[in-house]
């Protein structure tokens, strides 16, 4: 298919979205991430049963957490989609680009850079 | 085990706004089952804070470590080397770890992480419920294993009131009249029988209503 998707996202494999941990994407924006999406299979289609469903928890949780912490809860956000669904993903991953594009950079980022200086 | 629940982040950044050096202290026991502060919770808490700091523009370092427990000597004293560098701590141990941390490290200002709720169990991932209030005098034998200390809302000892309906309290959110359940046990255990005895006046004195309570083993005790 050698379908093209922006070249800022970086991929992070787990070997089913029920790996996430809240944590896992708290460190990515403490890191300096701009955004983090998880990408799980259909709702319905885990292999593990609710490794997705769990999943999806953790980032409403996640979203939660980044609100009160001033980064904002919109930087998260999860897909489902299953693993014939090349195209899909690839609209994703362009879609996910425009939308933290036009949120900025991740706030702390700058501030982090200022401290350090 | 002990069920805490998390404090919400706003009232902890409220306590340790002002220190440059924080440790959040994790505790490896009951609130690491019930989710609420075991490493997992420590790390969630010490990340989200760190963000908002530097959200905030200040330079607050916090750093993280989960003991065994918080409530013996022993894994307390691990932190001894360490604490002296830090102007607070934020303990989510359960009250009873944050009081003998603050009562052993006397200098360092250390503040709850969790909400101490009560002794109980987990029904289901995500679900606790309370089943001892922890009165000093196991009535349990009597009552087919059912506490009416904790689980009826008026502790009746000697049947339910006339609030019980369908086998639920009349204190509504769902919860089962105790003595609804102690007497589906005993009649399931062949021993409805108990159930006619009168119970005799409980000693409350040994319950928290005698003031701060203490157990002395002198044969264990070194």
């Amino acid at each position: 298919m050698r379908l093209r998707y922006p070249d800022t996202i970086r991929i992070v494999r787990v070997p089913c979205t029920g790996k996430v941990d809240i944590v896992h994407i708290l460190r990515s924006f403490e890191k300096g991430a701009d955004g983090v999406y998880v990408v799980g299979c259909m709702e319905g289609d885990c292999r593990y049963n609710r490794g997705n469903l769990r999943a999806r928890k953790r980032v409403a949780e996640a979203r939660r957490i980044l609100d009160l912490v001033g980064i904002g809860g919109e930087r998260v956000q999860m897909f489902n989609l299953s693993s014939a669904e090349g195209p899909r993903f690839a609209q994703i991953a362009l879609e996910m680009t425009e939308k933290i594009r036009a949120l900025g950079p991740n706030p702390i980022k700058e501030k982090k850079n200022k401290m350090a200086a | 085990m002990i069920v805490a629940d998390r404090k919400p982040i706003e009232e902890i950044i409220e306590y340790i706004k002002d220190a440059n050096k924080v440790l959040i202290v994790g505790c490896n026991e009951c609130v690491t089952v019930c989710e609420a502060g075991g490493k997992k919770e420590v790390g969630v808490l010490a990340s989200a804070l760190r963000m908002y700091f530097m959200n905030q523009g200040k330079d607050i370092k916090i750093d993280e470590v989960t003991l065994e427990r918080q409530c013996d000597h022993e894994y307390l004293e691990e932190i001894r080397n360490i604490i002296d560098q830090y102007q607070a701590v934020v303990s989510l141990a359960c009250g009873v770890g944050v009081q003998f941390m603050s009562e052993k490290y006397f200098q360092t200002p250390v503040f709850p992480g969790v909400n101490t709720c009560f002794m109980g169990v987990t029904e289901e991932r995500g679900v606790w419920s309370e089943r001892c209030q922890g009165c000093g005098q196991c009535i349990l034998a009597t009552t087919g294993g059912i506490c009416p200390v904790s689980r009826c809302a008026k502790r009746l000892f000697n049947g339910p009131c006339g609030g019980s309906s369908k086998g639920m309290c009349e204190i509504g959110g769902e919860v089962p009249c105790a003595w609804q359940i102690i007497i589906d046990r005993l009649t399931a255990l062949g021993r409805l029988d108990d159930y006619e005895k009168l119970a005799p006046i409980k000693d409350w004195s040994k319950e928290r209503a005698g003031g701060p309570r203490k157990v002395v083993r002198e044969d264990v005790r070194q």
